[in-house]
């Protein structure tokens, strides 16, 4: 491949990008992002390849990314000339010789697709290509579009906006979308300066979780004393249930690199840091790809674009702590320590790795850059609610029906998220609680579900935006369990440094188990309540003063089932074992015998339509009896 | 030169100071454990926490590495101050109860045990200060121990827990732990230190023991000295 040197170089292979991405012939694409290899897409995409060689079809088959709809994947979409994309959802390898009959035969019979797309955005380049012309073929009546998916209807994808939609492996497919024109623009036509005051007029705040506005971190590393600057981003994502920089990273990759170059030229840097926790390895794989082929292109390395600004950037891979999440442990262990967090009253963008100012930003920080380069500020701006421009990525898993990564403008209320792109709560329970912002995040309960979704509001009730996490419960769910979860997730993470993290939560662990295990004491609440306050104010790194927000919201909100759970030794929600007792209803049992057959500890005993019983010596309160019961008449008190 | 509020005194300082070194200054006393002139403050044990406020924020800060600031003002007795120094004491107390020194230092400040607090019995009396490790590294320059693990696990020990090669058995270590938690013993001719043996050399002139051979070996490495010049105690140099 030969150096992109002129807006001519990079319109070729914009060109070369568009024929892959709608191209005269039939194009093939599996979602191949972690989500989609868990749930079985390469068993799928090997099915495919071997198909299309046995029928000896000219097909092109791709990898994309993960679109978000983690909840059907494996998807597989099929793009023929001039007919819409159609996405196949759960295709497993028996269902694939049916998917390509139907592309052989050019018409939808059998499996339908799930939904369509009529044509393609193109974000950055502020146009949509349709892929067919004239009027909707009549066997796709009936499969919805896209946008009238209601997982899809309120979202806006910014920083994913490339995830799923191109071929992961391919530059120009990048290019094609608007990519490294960005890069571009800055580097022929803006000047350091000018790229700063537009990131600071687009509102853009940081995604990683502090919110703190991107464009004046970038300002003061700029204005920072010392020749030698570093650009970092954080993809070292580490909350449990938290992916969405995980999917960008491995199904968009150039737009962290290209983003990380413009924030590179702005402030005056030209060595940087990808840091990616090693436990992502296709987000590695994709990205080390991708900073091969933008060098071959000559979109790193020396004289990028042949403006004469040089910039690099390597992989620094984690070996896993969630500590590591924390800027200044990153930069530690970046430096070939162990990541330990350091005190940050001299700010790290004046003295960050190796003592040198250091501009960090996270995954989806960095994949907005060259959107807002492209659009302007004002147009991002426009994007969200007041001080909170543009989208956030969350990702929506426990308790909801569609669980997955979904992107939606700032300020949007709770209740559309869960209950219109989540589709609400499985089983027809009712909705307890959201946890945003990780670990160290909070859960909000059921009366805050109209709050918008934006760092103030989250913040002022005790939560946080955090890196975009949402774990959904129901009314199955302890909240003492839940903050005993998280507090013994983050006793297993502290690195060990300061007392009041690594001794205090750990402490805060041991009573929250004794009050989960019916040990709890008259004290225990209010004895948790000054601990948190204590760890709050004391720990060194935000990891430590964050770490007893779950028990802080859970005790706001949920104060109650903490009393519960102490005085009168109950678990309102029927998870804590020891509190809880099973039995069956008279009334309801029909002596089907299923709960008997199922019992793993062979505790249920009785005649065949006659109501069964518990013998309480042998039952280990699995519950597996309750879920197998179809009559409802398993009872937990 | 920098002016500021400690506990409503007026205070001046260099500019670059720490807040705990001019309270010191001015006699104010602030309570550490991983705090000492020889290494850099590494902020760990958070019992030198102060309440400062800058302009509208007031926010708790290590007074070890705050440094100072023009038109601060700071509160080392504040409530909140005290309720994390007694939230630090009380798990350090949990997590070393046989330490004589933190038992003094709680009674000093007035703190009981925290009953609640189930105490370690696997922790010997090592508050995690990191000093000992500090001091090997940055003052001696031999690096022999280092911390390992994570959270409450995290241990101070040489590499692997194995016999340390690269000790030379100084002692700076114990000497600067605080809480007496690393064990030296020391009979004529030998020293016990970090599971090893140190052979102690003799005084050329007057035969005392004074100082491990691995540690003059040492220092005859680094400065270049000849071993036969290093052979001589102090006293008779």
């Amino acid at each position: 491949m030969s150096k992109i040197n002129t807006l001519e170089d990079l319109n070729k292979a914009a060109k070369r990008g568009l024929e892959s991405i709608i191209p005269p012939k039939t194009k093939v694409m599996v979602g191949m992002a972690t989500s989609g290899i868990a749930s079985g897409a390469q068993e799928v995409y090997d099915a495919l390849a071997e198909e299309v060689k046995k029928r000896k079809l000219d097909i092109i088959l791709s990898k994309t990314g993960a679109m978000g709809m983690d909840c059907i994947e494996p998807l597989v979409d099929v793009l023929q000339p001039n007919k819409p994309r159609l996405a196949y959802s759960k295709v497993t390898a028996k269902k694939v010789p049916e998917i390509v009959d139907q592309i052989v035969k050019g018409a939808v019979n059998g499996s339908k697709p799930t939904y369509r797309m009529d044509e393609e955005d193109f974000i950055c380049l502020n146009e949509k290509k349709p892929y067919f012309k004239g009027s909707l073929p009549k066997d796709l009546d009936g499969i919805p579009k896209i946008s009238d998916v209601n997982f899809y209807k309120k979202q806006l994808k910014l920083a994913t906006r490339n995830c799923g939609m191109i071929d992961f492996e391919s530059i120009d497919e990048y290019i094609a979308k608007g990519g490294y024109f960005s890069l571009h623009k800055a580097l022929t036509k803006m000047k350091p300066d000018e790229i700063i005051d537009e990131i600071i007029a687009s509102g853009l705040r940081g995604r990683g979780g502090g919110g703190f506005p991107a464009g004046i971190k970038w300002q003061t590393c700029r204005r920072a004393h010392g020749d030698i600057k570093y650009v970092i981003c954080n993809g070292d994502e580490g909350d449990p249930g938290a992916y969405m920089d995980r999917s960008v990273m491995e199904g968009d990759p150039h737009s962290v690199i290209e983003g990380m170059i413009i924030g590179a030229y702005a402030i005056g840097s030209s060595q940087g840091f990808i840091y990616v926790r090693n436990e992502y390895p296709l987000a590695v794989r994709n990205l080390q790809r991708a900073l091969d082929q933008a060098r071959e292109y000559g979109l790193l390395g020396k004289n990028i674009l042949n403006t004469g600004f040089d910039f690099d950037l390597r992989i620094g891979k984690g070996a896993g702590a969630f500590v590591c999440g924390e800027s200044t442990a990153l930069m530690t262990s970046l430096e070939g320590k162990a990541g330990e967090p350091r005190a940050k009253y001299i700010h790290t963008v004046e003295h960050g790795l190796w003592d040198r100012p250091s501009n960090l930003n996270n995954v989806e920080t960095w994949a907005n850059v060259p959107a807002i380069i492209s659009r302007g500020a004002k147009w991002f701006s426009s994007i969200g609610c007041k001080n909170n421009s543009g989208t956030k990525v969350f990702c929506l898993v426990g308790k909801i029906n569609n669980i997955g990564m979904v992107e939606v403008p700032m300020g949007i209320p709770l209740k559309e998220i869960i209950y219109e792109i989540g589709g609400g709560i499985p089983g027809g329970k009712k909705y307890k609680a959201v946890q945003t912002g990780g670990p160290s995040g909070g859960c909000l309960p059921d009366k805050l579900i109209d709050i918008s979704v934006d760092f103030d509001s989250l913040w002022n009730a005790g939560s946080m935006m955090g890196s975009g996490g949402m774990i959904v419960m129901d009314e199955t769910t302890c909240m003492v369990d839940i903050a005993r979860y998280f507090i013994d997730f983050l006793e297993f993470e502290s690195c060990g440094k300061c007392t009041p993290c690594r001794e205090g939560v750990h402490r805060m662990n041991e009573i929250l188990r004794d009050i989960c295990d019916g040990r709890g004491k008259e004290g225990d609440v209010e004895l948790l309540e000054s601990m948190s306050q204590g760890i709050v104010d004391g720990a060194l790194c935000a990891l430590g003063s964050t770490a007893a927000n779950p028990v802080l919201s859970t005790l706001k909100y949920f104060r109650d089932e903490y009393v519960a759970h102490v005085r009168d030794k109950k678990c309102p929600a029927g998870v804590c074992k020891a509190l809880i007792r099973f039995s069956i209803s008279d009334e309801k049992c029909t002596g089907c015998g299923v709960c008997l057959k199922k019992c793993p500890s062979e505790c249920i005993s009785g005649e065949k339509k006659k109501t069964h019983v518990i013998d309480q010596t042998k039952c280990i309160k699995c519950g597996v009896c309750k879920e197998s019961c179809k009559f409802d008449a398993i009872i937990v008190e | 030169m920098v002016s500021f509020i400690i506990d409503g005194k007026k205070v001046e300082a260099e500019e670059g100071a720490t807040v705990l070194q001019v309270a010191r200054k001015y006699g104010v006393m602030i309570p550490t454990l991983c705090c000492h002139e020889s290494v850099a403050p590494s902020g760990a044990c958070r019992l030198c926490v102060v309440e400062v406020k800058k302009g509208k924020r007031t926010r708790i800060v290590t007074s070890c590495l705050y440094p100072v600031d023009e038109g601060i003002v700071v509160e080392t007795k504040s409530d909140r101050v005290l309720n994390v120094r007694r939230l630090v004491m009380q798990l350090l107390m949990a997590r070393c109860p046989e330490s004589d020194v933190l038992k003094d230092m709680a009674k000093e400040m007035g703190i009981e045990p925290q009953p609640a607090f189930h105490p370690d019995t696997d922790k010997g009396k090592c508050v995690l200060c990191r000093l000992c490790v500090k001091a090997c590294e940055d003052v001696v320059g031999a690096s022999a121990i280092g911390l390992s693990g994570r959270g409450k696990n995290k241990k101070v020990g040489p590499p692997f827990v194995e016999d340390s090669k690269t000790c030379i058995g100084c002692g700076a270590c114990a000497y600067i732990c605080p809480t007496e938690h690393i064990l030296m013993e020391s009979t004529d001719s030998k020293r016990k230190i970090w599971g090893r043996t140190f052979k102690m050399q003799a005084c050329d002139k007057c035969g005392r023991y004074f100082a491990p051979v691995d540690q003059l070996k040492f220092i005859s490495d680094k400065t270049g000295t000849p071993m036969t010049e290093l052979a001589v105690c102090m006293s008779c140099k």
